[in-house]
């Protein structure tokens, strides 16, 4: 069966904590070296991971990264509470950002982070409501 | 250009000890918007900010980048420090701008990076 997870890892990611942004990441990114994952794909998950994660710190309330194994490839799935996203289509523009100078002036909100996820992913499905936001990104191995 | 080369070049303080001496770049990446980083820069290059904060360190800890050089004369803080080095990367830091420390590596031989590759 390809469609069972056989492990997952889970990480609380919380609102506006620059501080703490991207431990969840660097925690997968480590799981995955354990697992003996080839380099390229962890490379690939890790910048779709923290950008997942960054957007939570910027844009949401709070919410969960997930990272789940499968036989034949790696999903990442961001779950947040929060505003959600206006325009997605926008959203997925280069360049597009509604992050505000505060956060700018961190080194974020340069409007590439879902365009970076995409560009890395296989597969990028994204669930937007005002109760918030659910990315699935899907990494074959 | 190897990671003494980039520090005598730019007269740089080693901030944390050196993780591997014999690091060498393929080219340099120069920039404070971390997706920016992240979209372009590839593992073997030295990364180039003026930003001064704990996301230059987990960018570059995701792209398994292995050395960072600060601008403008920034010191990163302590958490910084700590974290890179739990990370096992190099700090450098330069009083020289961000021009002239691309300048003077570009006149040395460091490549820049290449968007089509």
């Amino acid at each position: 069966m390809t469609d069972r997870i056989l492990k997952r890892y889970s990480y609380n990611v919380s609102a506006n904590d620059f501080t703490a942004a991207g431990k969840g990441s660097s925690a997968i990114k480590s799981s995955l070296k354990s697992l003996g994952i080839d380099a390229n794909v962890i490379r690939k998950i890790a910048i779709i991971s923290y950008e997942a994660e960054i957007n939570i710190v910027i844009h949401s309330y709070g919410g969960k990264l997930h990272c789940d194994i499968y036989e034949n490839k790696i999903v990442i799935i961001s779950q947040d509470s929060g505003p959600g996203i206006r325009d997605v289509d926008m959203a997925m523009t280069e360049g597009f950002s509604t992050a505000t100078d505060n956060i700018r002036e961190l080194g974020f909100g340069a409007g590439m982070g879902l365009p970076n996820i995409k560009k890395y992913s296989d597969k990028l499905e994204i669930k937007s409501g005002n109760d918030g936001t659910t990315i699935t990104v899907t990494i074959r191995l | 250009m190897n990671i003494r080369e980039v520090v005598d070049i730019v007269k740089a303080d080693v901030l944390t000890k050196f993780h591997d001496e014999n690091t060498e770049f393929k080219c340099g990446f120069a920039g404070d918007l971390m997706s920016d980083v992240l979209a372009y820069a590839c593992s073997d290059s030295l990364l180039i900010t003026g930003l001064n904060n704990p996301q230059v360190i987990r960018t570059a800890e995701m792209l398994d980048i292995t050395a960072v050089l600060f601008v403008r004369g920034k010191r990163p803080g302590k958490e910084v420090i700590e974290l890179a080095k739990e990370n096992c990367l190099t700090v450098l830091a330069t009083e020289y701008t961000m021009f002239k420390t691309c300048g003077l590596l570009v006149i040395n031989g460091m490549k820049g990076l290449d968007l089509d590759d």
